[in-house]
């Protein structure tokens, strides 16, 4: 029998190594959108699990609703981050740092 | 160990494993491909989970929408990937260590002491012929009918947001581009002018006698 724990611990691993990427990727921001995209997959899970042991479907459409801000954050994100590459020709992290911050 | 069990272990552990070599990998495309891999695997996960449209979902927009984006950009951008992993060492102690942390916070929280078999019983599974995609259907349009078409004109939003960023206005010399507004404004008078010219009257053009001509 898998248990509730199962899931929320295979999320939380997933989420858990999504936030290391953050912490390790400081030349390559596309590898940093590409954990973000994994950081959301984990939270998911954790609503899917969620939504089959309390027998309620309202978790499952809020995945859907996640899943769909996901899709258009990862598009506007790759939008600007070709527009950087165009004007800077580097999507270095550490030389993106015009603002002083 | 039930088949449901080695099923769910073996697709969390490709998942896991992928997620870390995603991580942890030089090149930015390779990154993306092991991104897949650890998409699928969770899609199963779901699926162990009775959520079949929504593990079907994430196959076919993740990865056949998302990461495909991701991967033409990668390819497209073109990076160095010599210099990308420089720094990478730096941070890596920082990170183990938060990650490390976080976690055994969570484990106290969410792990079997409080969510086990004892705490929350399995639910019973389904009948085969049950649609998991009708259960979600129904409450998407009556519930979440506004969520839903709020949801739709995010969409439409991103897709604007994204053209607009990525369009590019080149030289006149390399593309010619229609302007709409001018085409719509014009005039007659900014085509064609009339001329008014004084009449003239032609003189009559002799008809040339060939007798003569071919006398001379």
């Amino acid at each position: 029998m898998i248990a509730l724990s199962d899931y929320l611990l295979f999320g939380s691993i997933l989420f858990m190594i999504s936030m290391a990427g953050i912490f390790l990727n400081r030349k390559n921001v596309i590898i940093l959108l590409m954990s973000i995209e994994l950081l959301l997959l984990a939270v998911n899970t954790n609503l899917i699990a969620f939504s089959y042991y309390l027998n309620d479907v309202t978790g499952q459409i809020f995945v859907f609703f996640i899943l769909t801000v996901a899709a258009a954050e990862a598009a506007i994100g790759l939008a600007i981050i070709v527009l950087v590459f165009r004007n800077r020709k580097s999507i270095n992290v550490d030389d993106l740092d015009s603002l002083k911050g | 160990m039930t088949f449901l069990e080695v099923i769910f272990y073996l697709l969390a552990s490709i998942a896991i494993i992928s997620g870390l070599m995603m991580i942890s990998i030089k090149n930015p495309v390779q990154a993306a491909l092991w991104l897949v891999l650890g998409f699928i695997a969770t899609a199963g996960i779901w699926i162990t989970a009775q959520a079949e449209f929504l593990g079907l979902v994430l196959i076919l927009v993740y990865v056949g929408a998302l990461m495909v984006l991701f991967l033409f950009v990668v390819m497209m951008l073109d990076v160095n990937i010599t210099q990308i992993k420089e720094r990478f060492t730096a941070y890596l102690p920082l990170g183990i260590l938060t990650s490390i942390a976080i976690f055994a916070i969570m484990y106290m929280v969410i792990g079997p002491d409080r969510y086990g078999v004892d705490q929350m019983p399995v639910p019973k599974s389904m009948p085969a012929d049950f649609s998991n995609t009708k259960l979600l259907a129904i409450p998407l349009y009556t519930e979440h009918a506004y969520a839903f078409v709020l949801a739709a004109v995010l969409l439409l939003v991103g897709i604007v947001a994204a053209i607009t960023l990525t369009l590019r206005r080149r030289a006149p010399s390399v593309v010619l581009y229609q302007d709409i507004d001018k085409q719509v404004k014009v005039q007659r008078n900014d085509r064609f002018k009339i001329i008014k010219m004084d009449a003239v009257v032609e003189e009559d053009v002799k008809p040339i006698d060939e007798d003569e001509e071919g006398k001379k």
